[in-house]
């Protein structure tokens, strides 16, 4: 293993530090709270019964999301290099692990910041006066409204139209939508220039972008308390329903959103760690970042479920005020004798007397639960759901500007680690030519990744999002894990990294961690995986098409994948992990055709060796 | 004597005759719904005969101004059908023959010309004081020569360039000043080296650091 105090790598170049810890703890922090903490973890709450769903949700975090967060950071910080480099020190077969990384990263980084673009676009029309998705628009001769908008809504039509300008199907790709290209640029920019001098300018970049969404919910939190129907929204959520736990889909949901949203198996954990002094308390800082994750998500649930009641609220008194009309104009009723409260009896009164008139009217049945019971998650959650509550909140430009700094916050600091997966590892393997300033290599790799993530700018750009949100961000990352998990407990062996956990942190990892990485983590891993894909291969491989044309618009439409389209999907789950094969077959060939001495001896760099003087042990 | 009674006769029949003019779904006649309540709440006043009076003069102005006929009054306004809800029935008889009605099409002219002045008479809006039937005009959209979000990005953008190049530059002068310092020092080292080894053949094999001045003074 390499020597103890080694600073520098061959050239003598010194790797980049962190200045100091907070700087450290914030990326890290930064990388784990994503948009999922936000859109993601509230809609399981709601569906799995609210409180109920902490129970499996803790339980994953303290049995499968700590232990892996540690490992990754102590590997690390131990062994100061990208995911590439550590697993080629760890074993040379498992190299693959690191590039699969990489590759899942690179995919990741694309469609990942096309959300962080939509986010901008919304970010920049929320400065209007009326907001531009809360009325529909006119039609060409002015005489009433777009009817794709009269039929849906004006959030959803502003969303799917205006912003998306989303094709009927998949098969229609559409043309380059220039406002989105445009915002897909903008996104690429700031992450360049906060990636422009690596660590130095990222760390200066995360006191903001991982500490503002803190404001922010704190401040949503205030505000969504004193509106009307929040209290009815977070009894809602809260409220337990114990027999969920009963439901194994509860138990595998609670186990990926851990997975998925603590960010391990991305490389970008690595890399970060891996510029920290290796007398660092790794494991203090796994269980910070990984405790701090799930109380964010926790804490984000709140203000969420606050205005998603207030919105069910809003809704329920429209509904009852379309009723409310309906019968007064029909009856002559003075104006506002019928309210809200007393609208149950004057129905009953009038319903009893001339039953006939007022089926006629075919009154609305307005149920509270129902407008409750209507969840998102994801971008229809920020998209559409959150943008009309927010129209009913007064001063909603200022609640509109907030919501999206703050979701552009999360985004961009979660894309750090998704890029740093990327770079750190290219900068290993030395990849980068000499002469090559590391700006360029930054701005030749965010270029390219703007350019290939243009395709998510055509009409059919949200289809393919989902598609590799679907199959790029989900099984890879499981198996990458399950391997990490099992290279370091197994084949590098839990003795040599109890070892260097003792001189990292100064006292050996207790038994609940040497259990949690010999056992416990690597079963709960399999069984995920597996009952992940099986779930996955029963549910028919659907998308929902937005088509105006559609006999039931404006709900979605409900498509098969054409068979390109799906080859593609089993090609993004399965090309990124076999690189874990393949290099270890490539490894094994070599090692069999007698070159395993030299590589022995590239993987354990001594600086006091001097070439010169090796022994040529075959001859 | 004939006269008289003719005379009498009249009177009695011509309100008589008016309320066959004006009655619920008049083939010519428009529905009005007032709601007080929703538009002023607090403020709302109390509808009674004077408010009806006032409604069949601001209906009477409408016609004068949609057909600039000085003729029309307050008695060509023949209103019908009132309920608690506030809504009523009216028709517009002709100044020249009250037993004639205006059509239909032609009170909506006239309605719609003076829609924002009978509005504002009555302290409400399209949507408080309808006339069932007349549809609203939609506002026409206020469209600005740049959209607004082209703005917003242009500032951000502005800025994320300003930045970059900044940054870009500043790099670009550290890296020369550190070349500068370098090769002041570096000229310090090779002629170090050059005393130190007598022909250059060290400078040619790999620097092996077992040979570095860790300790420069040794410890006793």
């Amino acid at each position: 293993m390499p020597e103890e105090g080694m600073e520098d790598n061959k050239e003598g170049e010194e790797r980049p530090k962190w200045n100091n810890k907070a700087e450290y703890l914030l990326t890290c922090i930064g990388f784990a709270v994503g948009l999922g903490n936000v859109w993601r973890f509230p809609y399981l709450c709601q569906i799995y019964g609210g409180g109920a769903f902490l129970i499996p949700y803790l339980i994953a975090l303290v049995f499968q999301g700590l232990p892996l967060l540690y490992l990754e950071l102590a590997i690390g910080q131990r062994l100061r290099m990208g995911s590439i480099g550590v697993w080629n020190s760890i074993s040379p077969y498992l190299g693959g692990v690191g590039v699969a990384s990489m590759l899942v990263s690179f995919c990741v980084s694309l469609f990942y910041n096309t959300i962080v673009a939509w986010v901008l676009w919304y970010l920049f029309n929320s400065f209007q006066e009326p907001l531009p998705w809360s009325q529909c628009p006119l039609n060409h001769n002015n005489t009433g409204y777009v009817e794709e908008c009269v039929e849906s809504t004006p959030v959803n039509y502003f969303w799917y139209r205006q912003t998306l300008n989303i094709t009927p199907n998949m098969e229609t790709s559409g043309s380059l939508q220039w406002w989105m290209v445009v915002s897909l640029a903008t996104a690429w920019s700031i992450v360049y220039i906060c990636f422009v001098r690596g660590i130095e300018t990222i760390g200066k970049a995360v006191y903001v972008t991982a500490t503002f969404p803190y404001l922010v919910l704190t401040i949503f939190l205030v505000r969504a308390l004193t509106l009307p129907g929040a209290y009815e929204g977070l009894i809602y959520l809260f409220t337990p329903d114990w027999e969920i736990l009963k439901n194994p889909q509860v138990w595998l949901d609670a186990a990926t959103q851990i997975f998925f949203s603590l960010s391990v198996a991305f490389g970008g954990l690595i890399s970060f760690s891996s510029y920290n002094s290796q007398k660092n308390n790794c494991e203090k800082d796994a269980v910070l970042v990984g405790v701090i994750n799930s109380a964010t998500s926790i804490y984000a649930s709140i203000p969420i479920f606050a205005i998603l009641g207030f919105k069910a609220h809003t809704n329920y008194v429209t509904c009852l005020n379309g009723n409310i009309l309906a019968l007064t104009n029909e009856f002559d009723i003075s104006d506002m004798n019928i309210t809200v409260e007393n609208y149950e009896q004057w129905f009953d009164s009038l319903n009893g007397t001339h039953p006939s008139r007022v089926s006629d009217l075919k009154l609305k049945t307005c149920d509270l639960q129902t407008f409750l019971d209507q969840s998102a998650s994801g971008t229809g959650l920020a998209f559409i759901v959150f943008t009309e509550a927010v129209i009913s909140m007064p001063g909603s430009q200022v609640w509109a500007v907030l919501f999206f700094i703050m979701l552009f916050s999360l985004g961009l600091s979660s894309m750090f680690g998704n890029l740093e997966g990327i770079l750190t590892p290219l900068h290993d393997l030395k990849l980068v030519p000499k002469w090559m300033p590391n700006e360029l290599f930054t701005a030749i790799i965010c270029l390219l990744l703007f350019l290939m993530a243009l395709i998510f700018c055509l009409g059919s750009g949200n289809y393919w999002l989902e598609i590799f949100n679907s199959y790029v961000g989900s099984v890879p990352f499981l198996i990458i894990a399950f391997f990490e998990i099992i290279a370091v407990a197994y084949i590098y062996g839990i003795g040599r990294f109890s070892d260097d956990l003792e001189f990292m942190t100064g006292h050996r990892p207790n038994i609940f961690w040497k259990v949690c990485w010999l056992v416990i983590s690597p079963l709960m891993l399999f069984v995920v995986l597996v009952a992940y894909v099986a779930v996955q291969a029963q549910t028919p491989p659907t998308y929902a098409a937005w088509n105006p044309d559609y006999v039931n618009f404006p709900n979605t439409e409900v498509l098969p994948y054409p068979d390109w389209v799906f080859a593609i999907c089993v090609l993004l789950s399965s090309v990124p992990v076999i690189s874990i094969p393949l290099v270890a077959i490539y490894r094994l060939i070599c090692c069999m055709s007698g070159r395993h001495s030299k590589d022995s001896l590239h993987n354990n760099p001594n600086p006091y060796a001097n070439e010169d003087y090796v022994v040529e042990l075959l001859l | 004597m004939l006269v008289w009674i003719l005379f009498l006769l009249c009177q009695v029949g011509a309100p008589a005759l008016a309320q066959d003019l004006c009655q619920r779904d008049a083939p010519n006649g428009y529905k009005v719904r007032i709601s007080l309540k929703t538009a002023l709440g607090e403020d709302a006043y109390e509808w009674n005969q004077s408010e009806m009076f006032f409604f069949q003069a601001t209906m009477a102005f409408a016609m004068r101004r949609h057909f600039q006929m000085e003729t029309y009054n307050v008695d060509n306004i023949i209103l019908c059908v009132q309920t608690s809800r506030v809504s009523f029935w009216f028709v517009v008889t002709s100044p020249d023959n009250t037993t004639m009605l205006i059509p239909k099409a032609d009170v909506e002219k006239a309605v719609r010309m003076s829609r924002h002045r009978i509005n504002n008479a009555f302290l409400l809006s399209d949507r408080t004081l309808e006339f069932l039937g007349i549809y609203p005009t939609l506002a026409a959209p206020v469209n600005p020569d740049t959209p607004p979000w082209l703005i917003v990005f242009g500032v951000v953008i502005g800025a994320v360039c300003a930045g970059i190049i900044a940054l870009l530059v500043s790099s670009l002068l550290q890296k020369r000043r550190k070349e500068k310092g370098m090769t002041e020092d570096g000229q310090d080292e090779e002629d170090m080296q050059v005393k130190g080894v007598e022909n250059g053949i060290n400078l040619d094999g790999t620097y092996n650091r077992g040979f570095t001045d860790d300790d420069r003074f040794t410890k006793l």
